[in-house]
């Protein structure tokens, strides 16, 4: 589960006698992160393998005997159902759209937010709402905004009787801007803490040398911020990969808007059919690793800083 | 003269990402007061034709919403409390000494941030059959407070560094004992920290959504979000939608009122853990 070690090699040169107080140091740490250590291998590491295991058996709690090995071929048929791929397409184009869409207006509000001088705390404390409401309350808000018989949109957008959740695409629209709503001020805060560390007399030097704002913004801003817009991406992205409340709330997975997380529960809890059920964990989380290996080799992005180990 | 405009200018986006953020919950509030019975129409408006406190009386008596309010408390609470604790041992450890498995607790906690819960749901919901804690407070404070660990470790490991320790050394050289040193010295400075961490991890449990509906089965442990997924309204034969605003408006009460009085806290806290350096 170690995603990136480049900097763990750590000069370690003389390998020196180990004092009495390195050594009680050492045992001391130990010991305090032991719970944190126990507890996080228990929940996740533990039941992550058992679901390797449960993914070679076909296996259905409503009929625990019929238990019995198949090797991989859950993961056939996971892989051949077009279901799985629907759904892989669904949390794609979610991803991306929110993603894309927050990486733009969280700047401008960090931009804003940087700027600001009247009105600064009401807009930092307004923003914060969004980042801390229930994602499920979110969800509510936005679909019996759109929904035909309790909603101010059509009305307000001259839209007549359109049915946003009658189909695919009107459907993804209001879910992603649902999932917009409720995460773009973390994102724009996270910008905003890189922000506040590019230096000011870069600034103050280009714009001596006469560079435009928008010159100061690509050449000088942008390049500063690139480990807190990578970082930001890396955390959003992930978290948008896996959402489930949005389309649960809003179209219960109706007309295509069925996600993968939404997929791996239907089939574990709802169906309790826990063999397939665990190949489509397994599954979905391998995508997480691939994604996160695409960031930080492909895209080099320095997980250090968040890791806390400068 | 070119600087009173812009700061204008730049009041005026401010008041636009306002309405944004705001605009949402205006509509919620507005919807739980609508007339259940009549507000559904083929030309929906804005605003309730008549304000009804109605939504609000039949939240309050249903005992699927206030049961799961209870259990909300209870668990998202309990839960923040010992995520709490157990980080901070972890982040302690992390920001002062040096020991083997350091870099990959940190990598451990970085992979389950990133971790999706829906992986688990399977497994854990058999687990917790087996072991007998499905549908039970502690089956999810276990789970909740173990997502909750990366957040409250990397925060609290951050504020935890910026603290001047060699102050402890130096009220014990000028005559305080070791435990004097810690509670007058180190507490005052910690705690703002430990407390800003505390309510991110209390936001986390209590939006949590996906192991709430996957682990529980009844009102017995059905925290709110759940519970809301479930709600059906006073009668079948009444749309649920102005009182699920009315329960909404009700989780949403607490947190605006941590949002307001500790904004400062929090966005410190937030960005914090997140990007150093």
């Amino acid at each position: 589960m170690t995603l990136t070690e480049e900097r763990v090699a750590a000069p370690a040169p003389r390998q020196p006698e180990v004092t009495d107080r390195a050594r009680h140091e050492r045992r001391l740490g130990l010991t305090l992160s032991a719970p944190a250590f126990l507890v996080m291998v228990f929940v996740t590491a533990y039941p992550l393998i058992y679901a390797v295991v449960l993914s070679l058996y076909n296996y259905r709690l409503t009929d625990p005997a019929g238990r019995s090995f198949v090797g991989l071929r859950n993961y056939v048929t996971v892989l051949s159902d077009p279901v799985w791929w629907t759904d892989f397409s669904t949390t794609l184009i979610i991803t991306v759209a929110s993603v894309a869409v927050e990486l733009v207006l969280g700047f401008a509000f960090a931009f804003v937010m940087y700027r600001i001088i009247r009105g600064r705390s009401w807009v930092r404390t307004g923003i914060l709402i969004p980042y801390g409401i229930v994602t499920v309350v979110s969800a509510y808000i936005w679909r019996y905004a759109f929904q035909l018989d309790s909603g101010f949109v059509n009305q307000w957008f001259g839209l007549g009787d359109f049915n946003f959740f009658g189909e695919r695409w009107s459907s993804l629209f209001v879910i992603t801007l649902s999932e917009i709503w409720k995460t773009t001020p973390f994102i724009s805060l996270l910008l905003l803490a890189g922000l506040v560390q590019v230096p000011e007399e870069l600034q103050e030097a280009a714009r001596v040398d006469g560079a435009t704002a928008w010159q100061r913004l690509k050449r000088v801003t942008l390049p500063n911020m690139k480990a807190a817009i990578m970082v930001a991406l890396l955390f959003r992205t992930l978290d948008a990969w896996r959402i489930f409340d949005n389309p649960f709330i809003m179209t219960a997975g109706a007309n295509k808007t069925e996600t993968l997380s939404f997929l791996a529960y239907r089939q574990n809890v709802t169906l309790v059919n826990l063999g397939t059920g665990s190949a489509v964990s397994v599954l979905l989380f391998l995508t997480v690793v691939v994604i996160a290996f695409i960031f930080v080799k492909g895209f080099r992005t320095d997980l250090s800083q968040v890791r806390g180990d400068r | 003269m070119g600087d009173r405009k812009a700061s204008n200018w730049w009041t005026f986006w401010g008041v636009l990402i306002l309405v944004w953020a705001l605009f949402p919950l205006l509509w919620m509030v507005s919807l739980s007061f609508k007339d259940p019975d009549t507000f559904r129409s083929a030309e929906p408006t804005f605003f309730p034709k008549t304000w009804v406190w109605d939504n609000y009386k039949t939240v309050f008596t249903d005992s699927l919403f206030t049961s799961a309010f209870r259990n909300s408390v209870g668990i998202s609470l309990i839960a923040t409390a010992l995520a709490v604790i157990v980080a901070m041992f972890a982040a302690y450890a992390i920001a002062r000494m040096n020991f083997p498995g350091k870099k990959l607790l940190l990598s451990m906690a970085l992979a389950i941030a990133m971790f999706p819960q829906a992986a688990l749901v399977g497994p854990l919901f058999n687990l917790w059959r087996n072991l007998g804690i499905y549908d039970t407070w502690i089956g999810l404070i276990i789970p909740y407070l173990t997502f909750a660990l990366p957040l409250s470790i990397w925060t609290m490991s951050a504020f935890f560094r910026q603290i001047p320790w060699e102050m402890e050394q130096a009220a014990q050289v000028d005559g305080a004992t070791a435990w004097q040193a810690f509670r007058k010295v180190i507490v005052p400075l910690a705690a703002p920290g430990v407390f800003t961490t505390a309510i991110l991890t209390f936001f986390f449990c209590w939006n949590e959504f996906l192991l709430a509906i996957s682990l529980t089965s009844t009102d017995r442990a059905r925290t709110v979000p759940a519970a809301l997924s479930f709600f059906t309204g006073a009668s079948q034969f009444q749309s649920p939608i102005t009182y699920i605003m009315a329960a909404s408006v009700v989780v949403t009460i607490p947190v605006v009122i941590l949002v307001l009085i500790f904004q400062r806290r929090i966005m410190a806290g937030l960005t914090a853990g997140a990007v150093k350096g």
